[in-house]
């Protein structure tokens, strides 16, 4: 059976699976708790300064969006770093940690942006015995109109600024949690970098509106009749985190930069993918929200069987596998030809590849009066569209055309060798390089 | 003295009230609001949809399905109404397993079809629920038309002349307006009175009088009708009930399917409604499994449904056929009554087996019987009609009859299936007709 053991910047956990700095790693009760289910690690809800913690709003926190069944698709939360104090937390995580000295105990700390704040803090918390820190700047909302969260990690300055300030008071690892409230995701992952941090954590979560209540005209969740933005979350934000992830883990400056990946994490598979672009291990939170703790063991048993099918002894076997294979468009292959095939067994003559076809895209499906469903190859794209909304997985595919067969759209056969933008002959810089 | 299924010979009380309420509650409950966006998920909004087609009234299914997982019932109801103004009733009643379910792609893909009939009901239950009615009268055209009969085709067809500003007069020969719908299918697929309920939601559009009592032959007469007014739609449906044509047919014991539903249907107490305690239904259509089944849930012991022929060529639904057969009907096929046996009163009824082609066997079985519903077909009753064509009203594709001014739909009239949906279809069709007729 495959090995999950994971040592992500030296910190060692049974497994790559962490919960994130959230509600559910708020208290001891819930931390053993989810050690107590298996989860590999815990971030720490977010420490903040000494003194009065802040506070919550005494309403709703979250506002989510629903698939079918109301099958939980996303979620925001305006929620603060934890409300508890500081020494509470402190206590708590000492006891913790001592009863878990296998697990994976990372602090999760936002304080204000001055030096001796985060060389106050630091050493303060170390003395945990937690395993490394975890700097909070994705928090979009509450904290960074107060100058933290959000605030900082959309400054590549204030962030290699504070990475530093924390590499110089602990000899703990060090990883930068950086929001995706940015135009470049590059920016700050390289500062952190310049900063000293042993590694990234992302995405935070992503400024949200997620309804509208339309009889008080407010955005939900509602307090006392206004709303504000929130953080997003869970698995619709999955897609815009990989490509993060993926981002920095395919930029030479940062490709050997560790990678946290967080970002709608539900299912093992979801956790491959992730770490497949390049991610060490991940941090889950809205799927724990959402089914609770038990999840964990699906994600085990789930990484474990597709390991071993796949022959991977350890997570660093497959860990950016992937990464090579993400380009920039102008190097994707144009003499790959695909054409769009429909297999009359199994489609069921909803007619929803037609519609969309003949409606929004080439005009390539042909219906015929009996509601039988084919291809016209001469005027298929291959856009992949009806595939995409066709409700029988496998029942549309893409054929990929042999060298020198005739492509019926454009009257050439396929060309044999790969060729991209770069030297096409449309491009205009191509020519003008000729 | 209290009675139970095992009391012999014809009698009431044979369940407690409790239990009676029980047997004849909502066959289909109506979803609840998750129930039904679950159920409008599952739909696939497919293109030039087949339940479409199937429906005889063309509702747009997948729209208002759309509408109802969008969270406007109430578009959705009017969706269905604007082409069938009795879609509440029909959500009910209609056999959605040979119209719009059986050709749903998620049926024949893996045999579970989107609820389209449950959705139906949710959404036309929502809207009447409010006592909304979603239609205006356009103004007074000062035409008059005759509508004879207030079943389905006749209601349908009232609504759509009276909603295009014609005054139209209601008529019919019970003292209720609803036809079948308020006589004649089984009282669990139409609880809480729905059809009265319905009807007088229907009438809500206004211009339209009801005169009951009068039926053709019965103070009307098709001559007087059209001198008085500018068009006559028949929609007068099937009174008369076929025969057995056997020997002791006339015995005591033996009554029609249809009066035994209307019977049940109109009673305020269903512990007072008598019933035997071994009930043979003669028939294989829609009339003898309601029949046979309210039998069984009155509290008769056995209740055998009788059909000539054999169980795939019955007029009964699949699924009719197999409600039947989970409330404990039996269901004998291939027998053809022979011979009513008894004193005065049936005591036995004699079959002979017969093949799918009607041969006999020379094989002959008896079952016995204490009370045997007639449900093989009804037949047109009425003189001085237009052409008739196999035995009902020839029809041509906007219902028009043989008789200048005079149209007809639903089931005295040639056309489509007997079915509710395809009269309220017919209904409406000629009414459009009539309505266009007029206009010129």
């Amino acid at each position: 059976m495959a090995n999950l053991e994971s040592d992500f910047v030296g910190i060692k956990s049974p497994n790559p699976f962490w919960l994130a700095s959230a509600p559910p790693t708020d208290k001891e009760y819930n931390v053993r708790r989810a050690f107590e289910a298996g989860w590999g690690g815990v971030v720490w809800k977010t420490l903040g300064a000494e003194g009065p913690p802040v506070v919550n709003v005494n309403g709703p926190r979250y506002g989510a969006i629903f698939g079918a069944d109301r099958r939980l698709l996303g979620l925001n939360n305006i929620e603060l770093i934890t409300d508890r104090p500081l020494e509470v937390n402190l206590e708590e995580m000492l006891r913790v940690k001592r009863d878990y000295p296998d697990h994976a105990l990372i602090a999760s700390v936002m304080v204000p942006c001055e030096e001796d704040e985060w060389k106050r803090i630091l050493p303060m918390i170390a003395e945990t015995g937690c395993d490394g820190f975890e700097l909070n700047f994705g928090c979009p909302h509450g904290m960074a109109e107060r100058g933290m969260g959000s605030a900082v990690g959309q400054v590549p300055e204030y962030i290699e600024m504070v990475a530093r300030w924390c590499k110089e008071a602990t000899d703990l690892p060090v990883i930068v949690k950086l929001t995706p409230n940015i135009t470049n995701v590059l920016y700050p992952a390289e500062a952190a970098l310049k900063g000293g941090a042993d590694a990234v954590s992302l995405i935070n979560t992503i400024n949200s509106i997620t309804s509208v209540d339309l009889d008080m005209m407010s955005p939900e969740p509602m307090i006392d009749g206004k709303g504000t933005h929130g953080g997003y979350c869970g698995p619709a934000v999955k897609p815009i985190a990989m490509n993060m992830v993926a981002e920095i883990a395919r930029n030479p400056a940062t490709a050997r930069l560790p990678i946290s990946g967080i970002g709608g994490i539900t299912t093992w598979r979801d956790a491959a993918e992730f770490m497949a672009l390049g991610a060490g291990n991940v941090q889950v939170c809205t799927a724990a929200m959402t089914y609770g703790f038990k999840i964990v063991q699906e994600m085990i048993s789930g990484l474990s069987q597709w390991m071993d099918e796949k022959g991977y002894e350890s997570t660093a076997d497959f860990v950016g596998m992937a990464t090579p294979n993400v380009t920039d468009w102008q190097y994707l292959n144009l003499n790959h030809v695909t054409k769009a095939v429909i297999n009359q067994d199994d489609c069921i003559k909803c007619g929803r590849c037609y519609a969309a076809c003949e409606d929004t895209s080439h005009q390539a499906i042909a219906m015929s009066e009996d509601r039988t469903f084919t291809v016209k190859d001469d005027e298929c794209v291959a856009c992949n569209l009806c595939v995409n909304v066709c409700p029988v997985e496998g029942c549309i595919t893409m054929r990929t055309l042999e060298a020198g067969e005739m492509d019926e759209r454009t009257g050439q056969p396929v060309a044999p060798d790969y060729g991209n933008w770069t030297t096409h002959p449309n491009n205009p810089s191509a020519q003008a390089a000729e | 003295m209290s009675k139970t299924p095992f009391s012999e010979g014809i009698t009431a009380g044979r369940l407690a009230s409790a239990q009676i309420a029980e047997n004849f509650g909502d066959l289909h409950p109506r979803l609840d609001d998750h129930e039904a966006l679950v159920a409008a998920d599952r739909c696939y909004f497919c293109h030039d949809a087949p339940c479409m087609t199937a429906c005889p009234t063309d509702i747009d299914i997948p729209l208002f399905i759309r509408q109802i997982a969008t969270g406007t019932p109430e578009a959705a109801a009017r969706t269905i109404l604007s082409q069938n103004i009795l879609g509440g009733m029909c959500a009910r009643v209609c056999p959605t397993e040979t119209l719009c379910e059986e050709v749903c792609v998620r049926e024949v893909a893996e045999g579970k079809p989107v609820e389209i009939g449950r959705l139906q009901r949710f959404a036309t239950d929502t809207l009447m629920d409010s006592g909304v009615h979603p239609f205006e009268r356009d103004a007074p055209t000062g035409k008059r038309v005759a509508v004879v009969g207030a079943g389905p085709a006749g209601l349908s067809a009232a609504h759509r002349l009276a909603m295009y500003g014609h005054d139209v007069t209601l008529y019919d020969a019970r003292a209720k307006a609803g036809g079948l719908n308020e006589f004649g299918i089984a009282a669990y697929k139409s609880v809480d009175s729905f059809a009265t309920r319905e009807v007088d939601w229907l009438m809500q559009i206004g211009g339209i009088t009801l005169e009951t009592g009068k039926r053709l032959g019965g103070g009307l007469s098709l001559d007087q009708l059209k001198a008085d007014f500018d068009a006559v739609f028949l929609g007068i449906g099937l009174g008369g009930v076929n025969a057995l044509g056997v020997d002791g047919e006339d015995k005591d014991g033996i009554e029609a399917a249809v009066d035994f539903i209307a019977d049940l249907r109109q009673s305020d107490d269903l512990t007072t409604l008598p019933i035997g305690r071994d009930v043979v239904v003669i028939g294989g259509g829609m009339t003898a499994v309601d029949a046979a089944v309210q039998a069984k849930l009155l509290g008769a012991l056995n209740v055998s449904l009788v059909y000539r022929r054999g169980r795939d060529r019955m007029n009964a639904s699949a699924f009719e056929q197999d409600l039947a057969a989970s409330k404990g009907v039996r269901i004998v096929t291939n027998a053809s009554p022979k011979a009513v046996i008894g004193n005065g009163t049936v005591r036995e009824i004699e079959f002979e087996y017969t093949d799918d082609d009607l041969n006999p066997t020379g094989q002959v079985i008896r079952l016995q019987a204490d009370q045997v519903f007639k449900a093989i077909g009804q037949t047109l009753e009425g003189e001085g009609l237009p052409a008739l064509e196999r035995g009902k009203i020839a029809v041509d594709g906007t219902g028009r009859s043989s008789v200048d001014g005079v149209w007809a739909g639903g089931d005295c009239a040639t056309g489509g299936d007997d079915l509710t949906v395809t009269a309220v279809a017919e209904g409406r069709d000629a009414a459009e007709d009539i309505h266009a007729a007029l206009s010129v």
